[in-house]
C-alpha cells in the first residue's frame, strides 16, 4: 500500500521481546528517529515476539505460528522495522517456515521485503544521512553483532549515522566482528562457553579506549554489560539509538542511578 | 576412533580451565584467520572460484553414482583396485585383509581423516601391525594417544613442551637420548626416527583431498611432503576416500586446489601437491607393487538424499573451525569425535546418531562467520538448525528447557497474557535490581551468573504499557 507523500512512509514498529521487556528507551529512541526521518510510526498491538526462539530451538510449528501473527500484524504497513538486526534476520527467514504453504509463503516474503533493521532503514531506504540531531560526549567503540553483519549486510550504516553525532569520537576495537557469546538460548544453556566469549569481548572494549560500547542489538548489549560490569568496568553501554536520537543521558545498561 | 561426543559439556568446561591449551589456542586462532584473510584478500576473483567451487562440487553430488563409476574404472585401466565400504566396520575389514593378504607386519600413514572415522589404526593394530603416523602433527598426538583436535593442524592444541617431553620419552629407543627444545630440531629428530619406519614399512596408507573420475588420478596435498614417501616406498598403497571427494576431471580439481590452500593456510598452493595414478608400471623406478582405493560410505549416501546433503561440499579445509568463536574457547577434543568446529557439529550427530551428539548442534550461537569464510558456501548454521529441529520432533533436550520453551509459545500466543506476563516480570527484576541497575542473582537458577556476568535489570515499565500511556496522552 502507498501514503501520500507528504505523510512519509506508514512504518509499523517491531518493538522485539527483550526492548519491550529490558529498555522501553530503546523503543522510544526508535520512534524519535524514525519520525525525525519523516515517518509515520505505529506500534501494532497484537506483536510479541518474532519466534526467534522457538526456530532456534527446533520448535518451527510454533515460530510459524508467531510468523503467521507478525505476518497479519505487519501486513498494512508500507514498511516494517525494529531496532534488531536479529529480529529482521528472523522476520528474513519467515519464507522458510512455510513451505508447504504457498499462499503464507507469499505473504511472508512480500512482509519480508519490506522489513528493515532500522540503522540499515535511515540510510539505505531512507537515505536520510542528516536528520541525526544528537550529542553525546564521549568516546565509543561498535560491536557488530552477528544476524545484523552476517544476514543483512549491516556494517557501514550506524557508523555512518554515528559520524553526525556531535561530541561522539569512534573508536574500533579487535574482532569487533567476532560473536560476543550471546545467541539466544546459548548463553543459558551453554554459559561457560559464552562466558569465555564474552570475556574476549569485554578485554577488546576496554582495550579500544573507548569508553562507551554501542551496538544494534539489545541481546548482545546485555550480555556484555553484563561481563562489564561484573568485571566493575567503567564502560558505559547503549544501543546505538539511544546515542542516535539524543536519549543516552540516563544510565547505561546495567547502570544503577548512582553511578 | 571412540566417540566422546556425549561428554561436550564436561569436555568444554576442562578445555576452559586448561591454561596451556587456551594459550596454544589463542596462538593458533589468530594466525589462520589473518593468513586466510591475506590469501583471499589478494584474490580477486575470490568470490567467482567460490561460485565455480559450488557448481562443481553441486554437479558431482547430482551425478555421484556416474562419476563414481567413472573413476573405478579408470582407476582399474591404471592397474590399482577399488573396495567399496558401507560403513566403517566394512572398511577397517578391507584394509585388514589387503594388509594381510599382503603378508605385512608394519605400516605407515599419511593423514587420514577418513581412516579416523572408520578407526583404521585401531583394526590395524588389534590385528598385530605396527601403526607409525608421518604426518608430523598425526605422529605427535599418536605418541600421546590422543585424537586430533583439528582436522588440518591434528596436534596444535600442543605446545612446544608438551611436545618436547613426548619425544625425549619415545625416541630414547631409538638413540636420541637428549632433550630437545627447539622447533628445527624437534622436527629434525623426527624425521630421522621416521626415516627407518619408511624403510621398513610394507603397507603405506594415505587419505585422499581429491579423486579425479576422468584418469582415476588420487590427489592429496601437504606441507612436509610425508604423504609422497607413505605411498611410494612401501611395497603396497591403499587410499582410504569418503565418495564424496571425487571430482570429475582435472580442471575441476585446480580450481577446488585454489581454494583449499587458501582457505586453510593461506597458502596459494600447499608445499606439496602429489598426483597418484596407480602402481608402478614397467619401467617406473619406484612405486608401490600394489594401489588400493577403499571408498567409504558411512552415512554419505543418506545425507545425499536429505537436506544435508549440502555437508558434502565439504572439502575439509578447515576454515570453519579456525573462525568459529566456540572452537576457538574450547577446543578440538571437547567435541569428542574426529571432526571439530562447525562442520564437525553437523556430521557427528549425522554419522553418530543424535542423541550420542546432542550438544553439538545447540553449542553454537549461529554466528554465522563460520558460513562467510566457508569457500564451498556450506550453510552451516542451517543445517545447525535443521539439526536441531529433528531433536526437537524426536522429544530430546532436557524436560526443563522443552516446558520453558512450551510455556513462553503458549504465551506469546496470546498477546493480553504476554503483555501481562512481561509486565510483572520487568517490574520483579527491576525491583530486585534497586539502585545497582544490575543483579547477581536470578530468581529462576543461575545459568547466565555462571559465565561470570551480572544480570542488568529492566527499567520497570514495558515499552508497550508506557507506549498506550503515551498515545492516550497524545490522543
Ligand atoms: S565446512 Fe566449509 S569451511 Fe568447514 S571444513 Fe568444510 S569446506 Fe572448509
Amino acid at each position: 500500500m502507498t501514503t501520500p507523500d507528504t505523510q512519509g512512509p506508514k512504518v509499523g514498529l517491531l518493538v522485539t521481546c527483550l526492548v519491550d521487556a529490558f529498555r522501553p528507551n530503546i523503543g522510544f529512541a526508535t520512534v524519535r528517529l524514525l519520525e525525525q526521518a519523516g515517518c509515520t510510526v505505529e506500534v501494532p498491538q497484537q506483536q510479541t515476539c518474532c519466534g526467534q526462539p522457538a526456530y532456534n530451538s527446533g520448535d518451527n510449528i510454533t515460530a510459524a505460528e508467531l510468523a503467521r501473527s507478525v505476518i497479519t500484524a505487519f501486513e498494512g504497513y508500507d514498511y516494517l522495522v525494529s531496532p534488531s538486526g536479529s529480529c529482521i534476520g528472523s522476520v528474513h527467514k519467515y519464507p522458510d517456515l512455510f513451505q508447504q504453504s504457498p499462499e503464507w509463503e507469499s505473504r511472508a516474503r512480500h512482509l519480508a521485503d519490506r522489513s528493515y533493521e532500522l540503522f540499515s532503514f535511515l540510510t539505505d531506504v531512507l537515505g536520510a544521512n542528516d536528520t541525526i540531531r544528537a550529542r553525546f560526549e564521549g568516546k565509543a567503540t561498535y560491536h557488530d553483532s552477528c544476524s545484523g553483519l552476517r544476514q543483512l549486510g549491516i556494517k557501514r550504516q550506524p557508523r555512518a549515522l554515528l559520524q553526525q553525532v556531535e561530541g561522539l569520537k569512534l573508536v574500533e576495537m579487535e574482532d569487533a566482528e567476532v560473536c560476543c557469546g550471546f545467541g539466544g538460548t546459548f548463553c543459558v544453556k551453554y554459559p561457560e562457553i559464552s562466558g569465555r566469549m564474552v570475556d574476549d569481548k569485554a578485554q577488546a572494549a576496554q582495550a579500544s579506549g573507548a569508553d562507551t560500547l554501542l551496538g544494534g542489538d539489545l541481546g548482545c548489549l546485555l550480555n556484555m554489560a553484563g561481563r562489564l560490569k561484573a568485571a566493575g568496568s567503567p564502560v558505559r553501554v547503549y544501543h546505538t539509538a539511544e546515542v542516535l536520537a539524543d536519549m543516552a543521558h540516563g544510565p547505561g545498561l546495567g547502570d544503577g542511578e548512582e553511578r | 576412533m571412540e566417540s566422546h561426543s556425549h561428554e561436550f559439556v564436561q569436555r568444554a568446561g576442562a578445555a576452559l580451565h586448561n591454561p596451556t591449551l587456551q594459550q596454544a589456542l589463542g596462538r593458533a586462532k589468530d594466525g589462520f584467520v589473518l593468513k586466510r584473510f591475506n590469501a583471499v584478500s589478494a584474490l580477486s576473483e575470490y568470490e567467482a572460484l567460490r561460485d565455480r567451487a559450488v557448481q562443481i562440487k553441486n554437479h558431482t553430488l547430482e551425478h555421484l553414482d556416474h562419476y563414481l563409476l567413472r573413476y573405478e574404472e579408470a582407476v582399474r585401466r591404471n592397474g590399482g583396485v577399488v573396495h567399496w565400504a558401507a560403513d566403517a566396520e566394512e572398511a577397517r575389514n578391507i584394509v585388514r585383509d589387503i594388509c594381510r593378504k599382503a603378508e605385512a607386519r608394519s605400516v605407515i600413514k599419511g593423514k587420514s581423516m577418513v581412516g579416523e572415522e572408520v578407526g583404521v589404526n585401531e583394526a590395524l593394530e588389534e590385528a598385530g601391525l605396527e601403526v607409525v603416523e608421518t604426518d608430523l602433527g598425526e605422529y605427535i598426538i599418536q605418541l600421546a594417544e590422543e585424537p586430533p583436535s583439528h582436522i588440518i593442524a591434528p596436534a596444535i592444541h600442543k605446545t612446544r613442551e608438551e611436545i618436547s617431553d613426548l619425544f625425549h620419552r619415545f625416541h630414547a629407543k631409538y638413540g636420541y637420548t637428549q632433550r630437545l627444545t627447539e622447533v628445527p630440531d624437534l622436527v629434525n629428530e623426527a624425521r630421522q626416527v621416521l626415516r627407518q619406519k619408511y624403510l621398513s614399512a610394507d603397507v603405506g596408507i594415505t587419505g585422499a583431498n581429491f579423486l579425479v573420475a576422468e584418469n582415476g588420478c588420487n590427489i592429496i596435498v601437504t606441507n612436509e611432503g610425508n604423504g609422497d614417501l607413505t605411498s611410494t616406498l612401501p611395497r603396497v598403497h591403499i587410499v582410504t576416500a569418503g565418495i564424496e571427494k571425487v571430482v570429475p576431471n582435472m580442471e575441476d580439481t585446480t580450481t577446488l586446489l585454489r581454494l583449499l590452500g587458501r582457505s586453510a593456510t593461506g597458502q596459494d598452493i600447499t608445499s606439496y601437491t602429489t598426483l597418484f595414478s596407480g602402481p608402478r608400471r614397467e619401467g617406473d623406478p619406484d612405486g608401490p607393487q600394489e594401489y588400493h582405493v577403499v571408498l567409504i560410505d558411512n552415512g554419505r549416501s543418506t545425507m545425499l538424499a536429505d537436506e544435508f546433503r549440502e555437508m558434502l561440499r565439504c572439502i575439509r579445509c578447515g576454515a570453519c573451525m579456525n573462525h568459529c568463536p566456540v572452537y576457538g574457547a574450547i577446543g578440538g577434543h571437547a567435541y569428542g569425535w574426529v571432526y571439530p568446529g562447525p562442520m564437525g557439529s553437523v556430521l557427528t550427530p549425522l554419522t553418530l546418531g543424535l542423541r550420542e551428539a546432542k550438544d553439538l548442534p545447540n553449542a553454537c550461537t549461529l554466528n554465522g562467520r563460520c558460513q562467510e569464510v566457508c569457500p564451498v558456501r556450506i550453510p552451516l548454521p542451517d543445517l545447525l538448525r535443521n539439526l536441531r529441529h529433528r531433536q526437537f520432533q524426536a522429544r530430546m533436550g532436557t524436560k526443563r528447557s522443552r516446558w520453558g520453551l512450551a510455556l513462553w509459545g503458549w504465551l506469546a500466543r496470546r498477546p493480553a497474557m504476554y503483555r501481562l506476563a512481561t509486565r510483572v516480570q520487568a517490574r520483579l527484576l527491576a525491583g530486585m535490581g534497586g539502585k545497582r541497575g544490575h543483579i547477581s542473582k536470578l530468581p529462576l537458577g543461575g545459568n547466565w551468573m555462571a559465565g561470570g556476568r551480572v544480570m542488568p535489570v529492566p527499567e520497570g515499565e514495558t515499552f508497550m504499557s508506557a507506549w498506550k500511556k503515551r498515545q492516550g496522552g497524545r490522543g
